[in-house]
C-alpha cells in the first residue's frame, strides 16, 4: 500500500498526484497505433458517447497526420483532449475494443486521443472554421463542458455566443472537480484557451445568473439560451453534528484541493462517506495529501457500490481502508469533529436496515461527505414553464430543447450527473438543436 | 549428431550461414567478430577499381511497427585501399583457417580481372564471387548489373575468370531482369562453379515530402538504390526456385540471398535448393549475434525431422512448386468461422464484401458481431482467413472428396476448355451479386 508523505511544495504535490495516464511519446503512440485493426463498424465508436471515428484517428496518428487525427477527434467531441484522460475508457471505448475478447490488452484509445490533441494544441495549429455570421445570438449559462461544447458548435454555425459563468475559471468540474492525478489545471485551461482563440466565444467570469431579472435580460437580448449549470453543492445529510468544524462536502473539498494544491492541510485521520466515484476520488486525494488513515464508509456491500471497480482499486492502492455495511448517524466531537458514529446495516428482504444495537465510533479529524450533489432547483424554478422531473433534472426533447422553447439544456443538469464526455456531446447537440429551431 | 558443414562448389565451411558482400564484411575486424559469433563464411565487401562513396547512403521502408522491413542503399563497392583489404584477408585466414573467406570482385577489363584474382588468391581467399548485381553507380560504368543484364557479356567474363582462377568461382546474379534463368544459364555455360542470388533490386524507397527528393538524400538529390531486407525475400525465393528447377543450372550449388533474418527463412531457402545462405540487412539491423537464433532454429528443425546434414533436405520443396496449369481444378475449399474464437472485428466481412466475393454476411441483430459465411458465394480464395486477426478462427475446409481431379493442362489435352465468353464451361456462373441499391445502403445499427 502506498504511503504518501504530506506534500509541502508544488513539486511534492506533483509527485503525489502523478498523472495516471501520462502523455505518450511519439514511439509509444506509433507502436500503439499500429495495433489497431481498423474494425468494420467498430464497436469502440459505438461505445463512445460522442461517436468519435476512433479507427480513423488512430490510423491518422500512425501515418503521422496528427493534425488530421485531432480534427477527427474535435469534430466529434469539443473536449477531445480532456476526455482522452478523464473518460472512464475501460467502460467506454476501450471496454468495447475487440481485443478484450482475445484477452489481449485493448488499444489505449484515450491516451492516443490525448497524444494527438495535445500535440495539436501545443503547436497552436488552426483547425477550426467559424461559421459565416448569421446575425443571431446565443447565451450560455455555465462554462462547464456542456457550455463550452455548445459554444464551440454554435460558433461553427455562425452564432455570436456569450457564456455567463459563476466562477473565475472555465470548464466546470473538469477544473474544479476531477482528480488531479487524472488531469492538471494547466491542461484543462490550455484546451479551452485553444478552442476560444480559434472560435471566438466570450466568457463572462464571476457572472452568476441567479435572479429572474437577469434571466429576463438574457431572454431579451438573445435568440436562444443554453442551460449548462451542472449540479450544485454537496448534499446536506441532516446528521446530528453535521455543522461541526471539519465536516466538508466532497465537491468543496476537491475544489479547494484543485485550486490550492499543497497549501491545504488534510489532518491525520479522515472518514469519507459514500460509495460513488466522487467518494473514491475524495478518499484517494485525502490519502495522497498525506492523511495517515483514510477510511471509506459505505452503507451497503462492496458489490452494491456505484463506483467503477477501477476507481475503488485506485483508492485502495493509495492506501485507503474501507468499511462496508455501515451508515453514519452522528458526528461526534466538541465543536470540532472527533469521530463518526455508525450502526451496522444489513439487508432484510431486499431493503437496507440499520441495526441500532450494533453501533461504534470511528475516530477522525475530518469527515468528507460524498453522498451526492444537490441540484440547481432554485435556478430552474426561476425559468418560466420549465419542466423538471422528480429528480430535479431538466426535461428535454431530442433537440435538447426544454419545455420553454427558448431554453435548451444539457450535461449534468439534465442527466443528473454523468461524465465530461456526455456533457460535451449534449452541448454540441444542443447547439445543433438551437440551429434547427431557429431555422424552422 | 547434426553436421552443418558444407562443401559449396569446392568452398568448405563449418556451416551454411554466410555474410553477404556488404558493409558487415568491410574489414577483417568485422569478419573475425562474425566468425567468432558463429558465422561459417563471409563474402568480402566487393573489391575493385578505386571508388568514392556518398553520404548519406541508406533508406528504409518502415511498415506498421517494423523498422527496416525494406532497406535500400546507394553505396558502391569498397572504398578502402586494396592493399589493406588483402592484408586483412590474409590475417582472417590465419585466425580462422577452416572458415570460408570469399573475395567479391568487380573490375572492367580482362587484364584487371586477371590481376585482382591473382592478388586475392595470394592473400589466401577460399573462393571468388563475381559481383554482377550492383544496380546503381557501377552499372553506369559498365559493371555490376550492366553485366548481370547481358548474359553474353556475363558468360565471357565468367570464362576469363575461370581461366585465370585456381580457386572456386561463385557468380552473383542481379534480380533486375525478367528471366533469371538467362544470366543463370550464361554463368553455367561460362563455367562457374556455383551461383548466388539475389543482389539488390532497383528501387526508390520513399520521397521526402518537404524537399521532394528520394531517400537517401544527398544534398537535395537522390537516385535509385538497391532494395533488400525482409521485403525482398519472396522475390529472391522465386528466382532461386527458377534456377534450382532448371535442368542445367540446377546442377551447380546455389547460395540463397535476400531478406534472410530467421531460421525459418534459412530452412525455406534450403528447401528451395540453396545449400548456403547469405545475410546482409539482418546483420546491419541486429548485429552478428542474430546467427545464434538461426543456428538454434535450424538445428531444432533438423532434429525434429531427423536430418543429419543440410543435404538431406535441400530442394525438398521443389517438386511441389509447379505451374498453374498443373493445379487440380476440382479442389474445393470454403471458409468456416469458429464462433467461439471470433472477436467480432468484422474485418472478414468487409474485406470479402469490398475486396472479394460478397460471401460473408452480418447478423441482422446488431448486438451479434459474429459474421457468417454464405457458402454458395465463397470461392475459397483465403482472403478472410488471411485478414482475421485471431489464430485458427477462420479455417479453409475441404469440400471435395478427392475422388475427382483434373488440371488445366489435362483439360487442354481433352479439348475441354471454354472458348467464348458465354461458354458454360467457364467459371463465375451463378455467382450472386448484391444490387446497386445494396451498394449504396449504409447499414444502420439500432
Ligand atoms: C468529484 C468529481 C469527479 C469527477 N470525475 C470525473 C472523471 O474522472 N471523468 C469524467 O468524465 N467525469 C467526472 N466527473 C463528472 C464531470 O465532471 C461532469 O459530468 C461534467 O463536468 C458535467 O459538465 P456540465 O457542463 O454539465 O457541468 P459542470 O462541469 O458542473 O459545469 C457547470 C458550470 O456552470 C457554472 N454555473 C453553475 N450555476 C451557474 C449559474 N447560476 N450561473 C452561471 N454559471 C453557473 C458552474 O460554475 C460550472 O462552471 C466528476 C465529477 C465530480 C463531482
Ligand atoms: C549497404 C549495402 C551494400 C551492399 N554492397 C554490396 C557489394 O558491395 N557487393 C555485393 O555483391 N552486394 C552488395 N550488397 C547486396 C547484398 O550483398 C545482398 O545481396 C542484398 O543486400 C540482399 O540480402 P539481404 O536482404 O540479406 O540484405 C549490398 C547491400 C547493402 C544493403
Ligand atoms: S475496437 Fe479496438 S481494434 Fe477495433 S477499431 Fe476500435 S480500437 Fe481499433
Ligand atoms: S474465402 Fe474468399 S470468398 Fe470465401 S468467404 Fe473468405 S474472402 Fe470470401
Ligand atoms: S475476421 Fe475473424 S475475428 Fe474478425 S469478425 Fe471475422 S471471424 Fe471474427
Amino acid at each position: 500500500m502506498a504511503e504518501y508523505k504530506r506534500p509541502n511544495s508544488e513539486a511534492e504535490f506533483k509527485k503525489n498526484f502523478k498523472q495516471k495516464k501520462p502523455l505518450m511519446n511519439d514511439t509509444e503512440a506509433y507502436y500503439e497505433a499500429s495495433r489497431c485493426l481498423f474494425c468494420y463498424d467498430a464497436p469502440c465508436i459505438q461505445a463512445c458517447p460522442t461517436s468519435i471515428d476512433i479507427p480513423l484517428f488512430i490510423k491518422q496518428i500512425h501515418t503521422d497526420n496528427i493534425t488530421g487525427a485531432s480534427k477527427t477527434i474535435f469534430d466529434a467531441n469539443w473536449l477531445g483532449n480532456a476526455c482522452g484522460v478523464v473518460c472512464p475508457t475501460g467502460v467506454l471505448c476501450e471496454g468495447a475494443c475487440v481485443y478484450n475478447h482475445q484477452d489481449v490488452p485493448p488499444i489505449q484509445i484515450g491516451r492516443l486521443q490525448n497524444y494527438a490533441t495535445n500535440k495539436t494544441i501545443d503547436a497552436e495549429k488552426v483547425i477550426f472554421k467559424v461559421g459565416e455570421p448569421n446575425g443571431k445570438k446565443i447565451a450560455i449559462i455555465g462554462a462547464g463542458p456542456a457550455g463550452i461544447a455548445c459554444a464551440c458548435e454554435a460558433r461553427t454555425l455562425g452564432y455570436e455566443v456569450n457564456i455567463y459563468e459563476a466562477k473565475a475559471k472555465p470548464s466546470g468540474l473538469t477544473v474544479y472537480g476531477i482528480a488531479p492525478y487524472k488531469i492538471t489545471n494547466e491542461e484543462v485551461l490550455k484546451e479551452v484557451d485553444y478552442l476560444q482563440k480559434q472560435l471566438g466565444f466570450n466568457i463572462k467570469y464571476n457572472n452568476a445568473i441567479n435572479s429572474k431579472k437577469e434571466l429576463a435580460g438574457l431572454e431579451k437580448s438573445y435568440d436562444a439560451i443554453f442551460v449548462g449549470v451542472g449540479l450544485g453543492a454537496s448534499r446536506y445529510l441532516g446528521l446530528d453534528g453535521e455543522d461541526k468544524k471539519g465536516v466538508v462536502g466532497a465537491v468543496e473539498f476537491i475544489e479547494e484541493l484543485r485550486m490550492k494544491h499543497h497549501q491545504i492541510k488534510v489532518p491525520a485521520k479522515v472518514v469519507v462517506l459514500g460509495g460513488g466515484n466522487t467518494a473514491m476520488d475524495a478518499a484517494s486525494e485525502a490519502a495522497r495529501m498525506g492523511a495517515r488513515k483514510t477510511v471509506l464508509a459505505y452503507r451497503n456491500s462492496k458489490d452494491k457500490m456505484g463506483a467503477y471497480p477501477f476507481e475503488y482499486d485506485l483508492a485502495i492502492s493509495a492506501g485507503v481502508d474501507s468499511l462496508f455495511n455501515v451508515t453514519p448517524i452522528a458526528i461526534t466531537g466538541n465543536g470540532k469533529v472527533e469521530g463518526v458514529k455508525f450502526p451496522k446495516t444489513e439487508m432484510v428482504d431486499g431493503t437496507l436496515k440499520t441495526n441500532m444495537n450494533n453501533t461504534f465510533i470511528v475516530r477522525c479529524d475530518m469527515v468528507i461527505k460524498a453522498t451526492g450533489q444537490a441540484k440547481q432547483g432554485h435556478l430552474f424554478e426561476m425559468i418560466d414553464d420549465l419542466d423538471i422531473d422528480s429528480k430535479i433534472r431538466i426535461k428535454i426533447n431530442e433537440d435538447f430543447q426544454t419545455s420553454n422553447p427558448k431554453y435548451f439544456a444539457g450535461g449534468d443538469a439534465v442527466n443528473g450527473g454523468a461524465e465530461v464526455v456526455n456533457a460535451a456531446y449534449d452541448g454540441k447537440m444542443a447547439a445543433r438543436g438551437i440551429h434547427n429551431w431557429l431555422n424552422k | 549428431m547434426i553436421d552443418l558443414s558444407i562443401n559449396f562448389g569446392g568452398i568448405k565451411a563449418p556451416n551454411p550461414f554466410w555474410l553477404a558482400s556488404a558493409p558487415p564484411t568491410n574489414s577483417g575486424y568485422q569478419i573475425m567478430k562474425a566468425f567468432d559469433a558463429g558465422w561459417g563464411g563471409a563474402v568480402w565487401k566487393t573489391l575493385g577499381v578505386p571508388v568514392v562513396n556518398v553520404s548519406s547512403r541508406y533508406g528504409s521502408v518502415n511498415y506498421r511497427n517494423t523498422r527496416m522491413m525494406g532497406f535500400n542503399n546507394i553505396e558502391l563497392i569498397t572504398d578502402r585501399p586494396l592493399a589493406d583489404n588483402l592484408r586483412e584477408i590474409e590475417e582472417v585466414k590465419k585466425y580462422f583457417p577452416n572458415h570460408a573467406v570469399i573475395a567479391s570482385l568487380m573490375v572492367e577489363s580482362r587484364a584487371e580481372w586477371e590481376q585482382i584474382i591473382k592478388d586475392v588468391q595470394n592473400a589466401g581467399a577460399d573462393g571468388i564471387e563475381l559481383n554482377f548485381g550492383c544496380p546503381h553507380g557501377m552499372c553506369e560504368r559498365g559493371m555490376g548489373s550492366a553485366v548481370g543484364q547481358e548474359p553474353e557479356v556475363l558468360k565471357t567474363i565468367v570464362g576469363w575468370v575461370k581461366e585465370a582462377a585456381n580457386i572456386p568461382v561463385i557468380t552473383k546474379l542481379s534480380p533486375n531482369i525478367s528471366h533469371i534463368t538467362d544470366p543463370g544459364l550464361a554463368a553455367v555455360q561460362g563455367g562457374t562453379d556455383s551461383i548466388s542470388l539475389i543482389n539488390t533490386i532497383k528501387s526508390i524507397v520513399g520521397i521526402d515530402l518537404d524537399s521532394y527528393a528520394p531517400y537517401p538524400i544527398v544534398d537535395g538529390k537522390g537516385t535509385n538504390g538497391g532494395y533488400c531486407g525482409p521485403a525482398v525475400k519472396p522475390i529472391a525465393m522465386h528466382m532461386l526456385k527458377d534456377l534450382a528447377q532448371h535442368p542445367e543450372i540446377g546442377k551447380v550449388p546455389l547460395s540463397g540471398i535476400g531478406g534472410i533474418e530467421t531460421w525459418r527463412d534459412v530452412v525455406e531457402f534450403i528447401l528451395l535448393g540453396a545449400t548456403s545462405v547469405q545475410v546482409c540487412t539482418a546483420v546491419m539491423h541486429y548485429g552478428f549475434g542474430i546467427v545464434r537464433e538461426m543456428d538454434a532454429g535450424l538445428r531444432q528443425f533438423m532434429e525434429e525431422k531427423n536430418y543429419k546434414t543440410i543435404y538431406d533436405f535441400a530442394g525438398k520443396a521443389l517438386p511441389n512448386v509447379t505451374e498453374w496449369k498443373h493445379l487440380n481444378l476440382k479442389h474445393k475449399v470454403v471458409a468456416e468461422i469458429n464462433a467461439d474464437k471470433c472477436i467480432g472485428c468484422e474485418l472478414c466481412y468487409i474485406s470479402c464484401d469490398d475486396g472479394a466475393h460478397q460471401a460473408i454476411a452480418l447478423s441482422s441483430d446488431p448486438t451479434i458481431r459474429i459474421p457468417s459465411i454464405i457458402e454458395e458465394n465463397c470461392v475459397g480464395c483465403n482472403l478472410c482467413s488471411l485478414v482475421c486477426p485471431v489464430e485458427d478462427c477462420i479455417t479453409m475446409v475441404k469440400r471435395d472428396d478427392g475422388s475427382e481431379r483434373i488440371t488445366w493442362s489435362e483439360r487442354t489435352d481433352n479439348d475441354d476448355i471454354p472458348v467464348t465468353f458465354n461458354d458454360d464451361r467457364a467459371g463465375g456462373k451463378g455467382h450472386y451479386v448484391p444490387t446497386p441499391e445494396d451498394a449504396l445502403k449504409h447499414r444502420k445499427r439500432n
